[in-house]
């Protein structure tokens, strides 16, 4: 039966959403790492140019009633240290620039002698960081403001961003890594419950309807119970699978039993050669209906067991005992003496009981049936290796060269018991049996009979 | 700013006229229809050919059209005319600084470039070739039995003891005019407070100022100078004068490094990269020494003299030409040096 | 001996009520749980026949109220199902055997015998005639105090005989009753049997006659 096509893998869902989410989380790191770090490196670089201001905002002063500016040689040096900026500045007073670029745009927010003003401008075709601030003058006792503005390139800030942007990269990228291997890590213990479940559903044996007990996860519960509730409707089903087995033997029994009943009668009552011969080969008839009847039914809940098996702890000697008082009285009738070495210690395997009898049964039966009047048929019960082997001898007429497993194709019968009533049932059942337990039979000719023999697994209890 | 450099032009000229002074020009040409390179340089053109004929034998088909012009006129023909040239190659590492700054230069990045140690080069715009220090040139012959001066302190005693001697015969750069010398001044006031004093002592002597470490070193030569100060040594060494009228003062020796840039308005800025190229990688170093005695660039060499100090390439160049800045050094120089008597 | 038939299909119940009837039993039919307890109420009976399957109720049940109301009679049960575990089920149950539809009245017989042998036998088992006795439960003839086991076909035949003393019994007629139908038998078969039983009634009155051409007869001396 081909399983369904399974539609979208819960462990693979799992892992795409759970890598989305790391995914966004790679990318915010990535992002605020680079914003973080490009404000402080703005901020850094502010700071310098700041100082580079207020350096030469110390030089200034008044002379002859004029503005002087000694723009000292650090102001510029310092820029650029790290990578060289080119420089831009421009000192003005409302007035008029002093010295420097005039073209040097001033901010758009004019700073105030508590603050610097820092802004970034095109100028001359590049990308400038300008501070701009202000100090007082004073010229011939009048205040004067000011203004000091000095800008530089970025091209350090462009190093340092790039720098910045391939650590927060690196790290974005680091981050999605370990939290792949995490997501993947926590998937499979998530999911390992369900695993657990399938493989305890999956490890039960092919009878075990009994309900689910395994502990599981909350979420899968209803999938339990819908699990369970299948698994009694399973049950119910096969019982009434195997009570219509049982039905169907009574119905074509009861009839059978009413012929061979007025069949007898009739051959009591019967005064010429010709109406009891007549009339045994109706009783005749009648036994093998009902033996065929019998072991068609025995082999259909043979089959249905195996399939099915319930293995539990089966005693042979417990099972020969049973069969061997079952069957005393067909013995008895033939005068065939049931030699029996003793039973008192149990022969455990693990297997069905009812196969096991129900194939122990068959045996016996086979030999009583097969041996003469007034004969012997020998049963024991031993151990050989690891198994336990029983062994029933008869002394009748041997499988004259046919071999076991041409016999045990169905209604195969030897040509030699043409007269014995009874299909070739009885063997397949018994080999069936044997198959299904890891055991084996051999039907085996021997110098006065034969000798079958069923071996079947020890059962040692862990 | 501009107005600055306009008066040291106009200075240099002597008279009020646009246009930049070409002092001399000349084609290196490989025949007709072939590129032509034109390179504008402060550099003496009998100094440089050699060099400008070793590029060309690496470079066959390239016409060089070699113009020489004051630092203050290169400045001006880049910035203010546009003057379409495709290398620009100065002494004035301040001019230069401030023509890159200023965004008039275009970036050049190969292996030769990245090859160029740190402080020989900025924004990928400048490049240094040379490393040239300035000395004392001292006449022997004039001196006599007095002390060679080893430092400043010394050169100032020597100057000072003996103001009858060097009367009207101590020069240096008329920082007017050079804008190497007034790149030197600037960076010796930076160093020492030695300075100012050795420009009051040489102001006191009736110095004459010169516009060209050339014609220093001649008038040394002559005997007419006893005493000039910071002079480009290389080129006393090019024109192999005495070893021993060359002085590296110990206390430190300022190294100006000679720069190349390519300039934006250039017509055939591949040309020019590639003589850049040329120039400071390690061909084109190993033709410098041997084509124009110049010395190269080479770490190691500055290294080996303690006070040998290159001057720092950067945006600190910048302070100097700033306009006031500028100004208000002049003034202090102008006071110390032309003094009322002259 | 007297049986308690418990079996709801008529026309089985009436044939096997007649054929138990011609070996010289007397049967009482029920075909209800109903009517066996009516008939149990007011006779007793050496043995009850009990159908597994009958109209109002299962025989297994009957069993259990029986054996749980102190009713010790034996019980076997007859069935039609193949499966083994009703066959032990029953045993459990308190039925003293099984025998499976349809049955071999031989073999219905001795499996009486066998299960009445094990409960203990009544005094109207023992049949004397002339200077024997014999046990009919426990298949043993005593001739001059010496009790002797008959086997199965032994016991059988002197059984016939002996119902009918003086009567001739054709071999055909022992043949039938004696050996299973699926079996050869062959004429001689008889001559062995009755030769054991005239060994172990040496020293009797009582011989076996044999009638040329007619058959054999038990008679007293």
């Amino acid at each position: 039966m081909k399983a369904p096509r399974p539609s979208q893998s819960l462990r693979r869902r799992l892992l795409i959403q759970l890598l989305g989410v790391a995914a966004v989380l790679s990318a915010l790191i990535y992002f605020g790492v680079r914003a973080i770090a490009e404000q402080a490196a703005e901020a850094t670089q502010d700071n310098i140019l700041g100082a580079s201001a207020t350096t030469i905002a110390e030089e200034l002063g008044a002379q002859d009633g004029e503005i002087v500016v000694d723009i000292p040689y650090a102001a510029f040096s310092m820029l650029g240290a790290i990578n060289a900026e080119r420089v831009f500045y421009r000192i003005e007073t409302d007035a008029e620039t002093l010295t420097g670029y005039d073209d040097l745009p001033l901010p758009a927010i004019a700073p105030s002698l508590l603050a610097p003003v820092y802004y970034t401008i095109n100028y001359r075709g590049v990308g400038l960081r300008v501070v701009a601030l202000q100090r007082l003058v004073t010229v011939q006792d009048r205040p004067v403001v000011v203004t000091i503005i000095v800008g530089q390139t970025r091209n350090g800030h462009a190093a340092i961003t790039s720098r910045v942007a391939n650590l927060a990269a690196s790290l974005g990228i680091g981050f999605f890594i370990l939290a792949g291997l995490l997501n993947w890590v926590a998937t499979e213990r998530a999911l390992g419950p369900v695993r657990r479940v399938a493989l305890a559903v999956g490890r039960r044996g092919p009878a075990d309807l009994s309900p689910l007990r395994q502990p599981m996860p909350r979420e899968l519960a209803p999938l339990s119970t819908a699990l369970n509730d299948f698994m009694a409707r399973l049950r119910a089903a096969l019982t009434r699978t195997e009570t219509f087995i049982a039905e169907a033997a009574h119905h074509v029994r009861t009839p059978l039993a009413t012929v061979r009943s007025q069949a007898e009668i009739a051959l009591r009552l019967a005064e010429t050669e010709d109406s009891r011969r007549a009339l045994r080969a109706v009783i005749r008839a009648v036994e093998e209906s009902g033996r065929s009847a019998g072991q068609l039914l025995d082999h259909a809940m043979v089959t249905f067991r195996s399939e099915h098996l319930e293995p539990a702890e089966v005693d042979l000697s417990e099972m020969l005992s049973h069969a061997l008082r079952a069957l005393t009285p067909s013995a008895d009738i033939k005068d065939v003496t049931l030699q029996v070495s003793p039973l008192d210690t149990p022969a455990k395997v693990l297997g069905d009981q009812l196969l096991i009898e129900s194939a122990i049964r068959n045996m016996l039966d086979n030999a009583i049936k097969y041996t003469p009047a007034d004969s012997t048929v020998t049963i024991s019960l031993g151990q050989v290796g690891g198994s336990h082997v029983l062994e029933i001898c008869d002394q009748g007429r041997g499988l004259a060269g046919a071999d076991l497993a041409a016999l045990s194709i169905r209604f195969e019968r030897g040509n030699n018991v043409a007269d014995v009533v009874g299909s070739g049932l009885g063997l397949t059942i018994i080999q069936e049996v044997a198959t299904s337990h890891g055991g084996s039979f051999t039907l085996a000719q021997m110098t006065e009979g034969v000798c079958a023999k069923l071996s079947l697994p020890c059962y040692v209890p862990a | 700013m501009r107005k600055i450099i306009l008066a040291m032009l106009c200075a240099c000229l002597g008279g009020g006229a646009w246009g930049y002074e070409i002092q001399a020009q000349r084609l290196f040409s490989a025949g007709d229809g072939a590129p032509v390179l034109r390179i504008i340089s402060t550099g003496d053109l009998e100094l440089f050919a050699p060099l400008i004929i070793a590029f060309q034998a690496q470079n066959p088909n390239i016409s060089i059209d070699y113009t020489v012009a004051s630092s203050g006129a290169l400045y001006a023909a880049i910035a203010e005319e546009g003057a379409t040239f495709d290398v620009a190659l100065s002494s004035a590492m301040d001019l230069q600084t401030k023509l890159a700054n200023d965004g008039f230069a275009l970036t050049q990045i190969s292996t030769n470039t990245a090859a160029l140690p740190d402080w020989a080069r900025w924004a990928d715009r400048i490049f240094a070739f040379t490393q040239e220090p300035a000395v004392v040139l001292i006449s022997r012959a004039g001196i006599g039995d007095l002390p060679v001066p080893q430092t400043r302190q010394d050169l100032i005693a020597l100057l000072r003891d003996n103001p009858e001697l060097f009367m009207g015969r101590v020069g240096t750069y008329d920082l007017r005019l050079s804008g190497l010398g007034y790149l030197f001044a600037t960076q010796d006031a930076r160093q020492s407070d030695a300075y100012w004093r050795l420009a009051e002592v040489m102001g006191s002597l009736s110095p004459r100022l010169y516009c060209c470490s050339s014609d220093m070193i001649n008038d040394i030569a002559s005997g007419e100078l006893l005493v000039a100060y910071n002079v480009i040594g290389s080129y006393a060494d090019a024109r192999q004068e005495p070893s021993d009228s060359v002085i590296y003062l110990i206390d430190y020796t300022h190294v100006m490094l000679r720069t190349a840039l390519i300039p934006a308005s250039a017509p055939n800025p591949d040309l020019g990269g590639l003589f850049v190229d040329f120039l400071i990688g390690p061909q084109g170093r190993a033709e410098i020494r041997s084509q124009t005695g110049l010395p190269p660039i080479d770490g190691a060499a500055l290294a080996e003299f303690s006070h040998f100090r290159p001057i720092p390439m950067g945006a600190g160049l910048l302070v100097y030409l700033d306009q006031l800045k500028h100004r208000a050094f002049l003034d202090e120089w102008i006071a110390a040096m032309v003094q009322p008597e002259n | 001996m007297r049986f308690l038939l418990v079996e709801d299909s008529k026309t089985l119940a009436q044939s096997v009520a007649d054929r138990l009837a011609m070996d010289g039993h007397a049967i009482d039919l029920a075909a209800s749980l109903a009517e066996a307890e009516d008939c149990l109420a007011v006779a007793s009976y050496d043995l009850i026949l009990l159908d597994i399957m009958l109209p109002d109720g299962d025989g297994r049940d009957f069993l259990t109220r029986q054996r749980a109301a102190l009713r010790e009679t034996p019980v076997i049960v007859m069935t039609a199902r193949s499966a083994v575990s009703d066959r032990v089920h029953m045993l459990d149950n308190g039925a003293d055997d099984y025998i499976t539809k349809p049955f071999d009245f031989a073999e219905l017989e001795a499996r009486c015998r066998a299960v009445l042998r094990r409960r203990g036998g009544s005094a109207t088992n023992i049949r004397t005639f002339a200077d024997i006795e014999f046990d009919m439960l426990g298949a043993t003839l005593t001739v001059n105090g010496q009790a002797q086991q008959l086997r199965n076909r032994e016991f059988r035949l002197f059984e016939i005989l002996i119902a009918s003393p003086d009567r001739v019994f054709s071999k055909a007629h022992l043949a039938d009753r004696l050996f299973s139908f699926t079996e050869d038998a062959s004429d001689n078969a008889i001559e062995v049997y009755v030769g054991r039983l005239r060994k172990k009634l040496e020293g009797s009155r009582v011989i076996i006659e044999t009638l040329r051409g007619v058959g054999y007869r038990l008679t007293a001396q």
